[in-house]
Formats: structure tokens, C-alpha cells, sequence
């Protein structure tokens, strides 16, 4: 995935370079001068997902969110996943492992939702470009949806 | 210089709270820096291509095809454009706000930049895949499902919510940024 992403970036740069040198200068200029200006923003959440990963503990979770826990549970659940901040490919295998634990696919459901919808450790980042507002508004509405997204989830499982 | 040590501030609170912590319980201190580290190489491979496309958009396309295609006005076509753009992304989602700006300098409307945001924090089409392959089709599909209308609903909510002059403001501090 990455590997895509790196050859189509190194084509477009190419294409631009023959183009236009100067613009494709200027590009990258551009480029470096964002990421510098967002970098502090970047290393904090970075930092704080390593401490809140090493602290929670993943037995834990599955008996907190086990099948049984209903609204609690994925309340439970929503509150963990909107802290956490975890990658993809991480998050996934994880949760399957806590549904073998004993977790509920309602509460996983909770669990995913909010872990991509819903970011507490990347608040500072978003407030610098959506200011506190609108950052605060959309992580609430997500956070919302999340439980809806939850309750279909809990009910297909059990339907289908 | 001064400056630097004051835009790192959080930075190196956060970093002198991790040696604390590993002073004091060197197992869950030495796993927060090995997580930090696992991070910290996503952000160094996927991050750099990310802001290089950033770079190019904002020099090789105009302002005015950005508003026609993705501007107020732009009706289905902008907001099918954002769901598509947000979905193909990779890297995770703080990845996407430096993009937003850019977008905003651009002349996206405020809406479809909201549902840039929704499509990539959610509905990234590698990791529909990925969560297919771990948590069963059943699992994702459903959640796609109710996913595209949600994103389109929250967006919309927002863009009614959040005053006109604070878009505004947020659109001036995208358009001064180089």
C-alpha cells in the first residue's frame, strides 16, 4: 500500500520536475514547510499513543466489553476507542482477538467506530486547522454516530 | 530559536513524562517507547509522500477547478469527489487536517471538506479490506454501509452548526498559510 502510494508521488514529482522546475521547487517547499509546521503537534500524539498503548491492557478490555455488557459495555467501548489511537492493521487483528476473548461484536462495533472517527489524542492537530469549535462538534457527532453504528451492528449480527 | 523551544513545549513535557515513567516502571515505559518508536517509523514512511501530493496540489491546480469541481455549488459531483479522495487516502487521520487546509485555500466548500475528513478517518478503501479479512463481511460491510450516510449526515450538521464567520476565519488562516 505504501509501496503505491511512494511510486505514484514519485511519478507525479517527475511529470511536474519535467513541467516545470521552478513550480515543483516551489512543491516541495511547500511540502517541507507543512509538515514542519504541524511536526510538534505530530511527535505529542505520537508520544501519547505509545504511554496510553503500554498502559491498557488487552485481557482487561475483553472482560470489560464481554458480550454481555450491553449499553455499558459499549458505552465502555467508545470511551476506549475514541482515547486510543491505533493503526489499521493493528486495530483489526486486535479486535478479533478480543471477540475470541469474549468481547461482543456490539461493543467492538463501538470500538472500531470510535477508534477512527473519534480522535482525543489528535485534538490539538485538528483545533490547529478546524479551530475548537468545530474539532469539539465533529468529535461529539462521531462519538453519537458511533453508538448508532453500534446498535445496527449488534442488530445484523443477531439477525443475519 | 526561542521559538522552536516554545512550539515544542508540549513535545518535551509529554517526552520528560515518558522517562518518569520509565524510571519508575521500566516494563510499561520501555513498551510506551517501543510503541512510540513503531509509530514514529509510520510517520516517517507514510507521512513524506502525503505532503509531497499536498505540495503539488497546491501548486498545479488552479483554485477554479477546485471550486468547480468540489466548491459550494458543486452538488453531488463535490460531494462524491470527497468520499472518493478521503477513501483512496493512506496514513492515519492526522495525516488528513494539513490536506484540509489546503483544500480550504482552494475553495472547497466547507461541507465537502468535512466529508473528506469523515471518508478518510472511516471509510479507507485498504483497510475495508483489511477489516474484512478480520472481522468478516458481515462485520464491515455493514459498517461501510451505515458509514457513507453517516459521514454525508455529520458533515452537513456541522456545516448548519458552526457560524458562517467562524468557516470564514478558518478559510482566511488556510489561504495565509504558504
Amino acid at each position: 500500500m505504501n509501496i503505491a502510494l511512494y511510486i505514484i508521488t514519485f511519478i507525479l514529482l517527475i511529470i511536474s520536475y519535467s513541467k516545470d522546475k521552478k513550480k515543483t521547487k516551489t512543491a516541495v517547499k511547500k511540502a517541507w514547510k507543512a509538515f514542519e509546521n504541524i511536526l510538534p503537534e505530530f511527535l505529542v500524539v505520537i508520544l501519547l499513543v505509545g504511554i496510553l498503548l503500554a498502559v491498557i491492557n488487552p485481557q482487561l478490555i475483553s472482560k470489560i466489553i464481554g458480550a454481555n455488557s450491553g449499553w455499558f459495555g459499549v458505552i465502555l467501548a467508545s470511551i476506549i476507542g475514541s482515547i486510543t489511537l491505533i493503526p489499521g492493521f493493528i486495530a483489526f487483528p486486535t479486535a478479533a482477538l478480543l471477540l475470541k476473548g469474549g468481547a461482543g461484536y456490539m461493543q467492538i462495533g463501538a470500538f472500531i467506530s470510535t477508534l477512527m472517527m473519534v480522535g482525543i489524542v489528535t485534538l490539538p492537530v485538528e483545533i490547529k486547522y478546524f479551530g475548537k469549535r468545530t474539532t469539539y462538534m465533529r468529535n461529539i457527532l462521531a462519538f453519537i454516530f458511533s453508538l448508532f453504528v453500534a446498535g445496527i451492528i449488534g442488530w445484523v449480527v443477531t439477525i443475519l | 530559536m526561542k521559538n522552536s523551544i516554545k512550539r515544542y513545549r508540549s513535545f518535551l513535557s509529554v517526552l520528560t513524562g515518558l522517562i518518569v515513567l520509565t524510571l519508575i516502571n521500566r516494563e510499561v515505559g520501555l513498551k510506551a517507547l517501543s510503541v512510540t518508536a513503531y509509530s514514529f517509523k509510520e510517520m516517517v514512511t507514510v507521512i513524506p509522500p502525503i505532503f509531497l501530493l499536498l505540495g503539488l496540489l497546491d501548486v498545479w491546480v488552479p483554485r477554479e477547478t477546485m471550486v468547480k469541481y468540489m466548491g459550494e455549488g458543486s452538488g453531488l459531483k463535490g460531494i462524491l469527489l470527497a468520499l472518493f479522495i478521503g477513501s483512496a487516502a493512506a496514513g492515519p487521520l492526522y495525516g488528513a487536517f494539513p490536506i484540509a487546509a489546503v483544500f480550504m485555500k482552494k475553495g472547497v466548500s466547507f461541507k465537502n471538506v468535512l466529508i473528506f475528513i469523515g471518508a478518510w478517518s472511516t471509510t479507507k478503501i485498504p483497510m475495508f479490506l483489511f477489516e474484512m479479512a478480520s472481522l468478516g463481511a458481515k462485520f464491515a460491510v455493514t459498517r461501510l454501509l451505515i458509514d457513507i450516510p453517516g459521514i454525508i449526515i455529520i458533515a452537513y450538521v456541522l456545516s448548519k452548526i458552526i457560524p458562517q464567520n467562524e468557516v470564514k476565519v478558518l478559510y482566511e488562516k488556510a489561504a495565509a498559510s504558504e
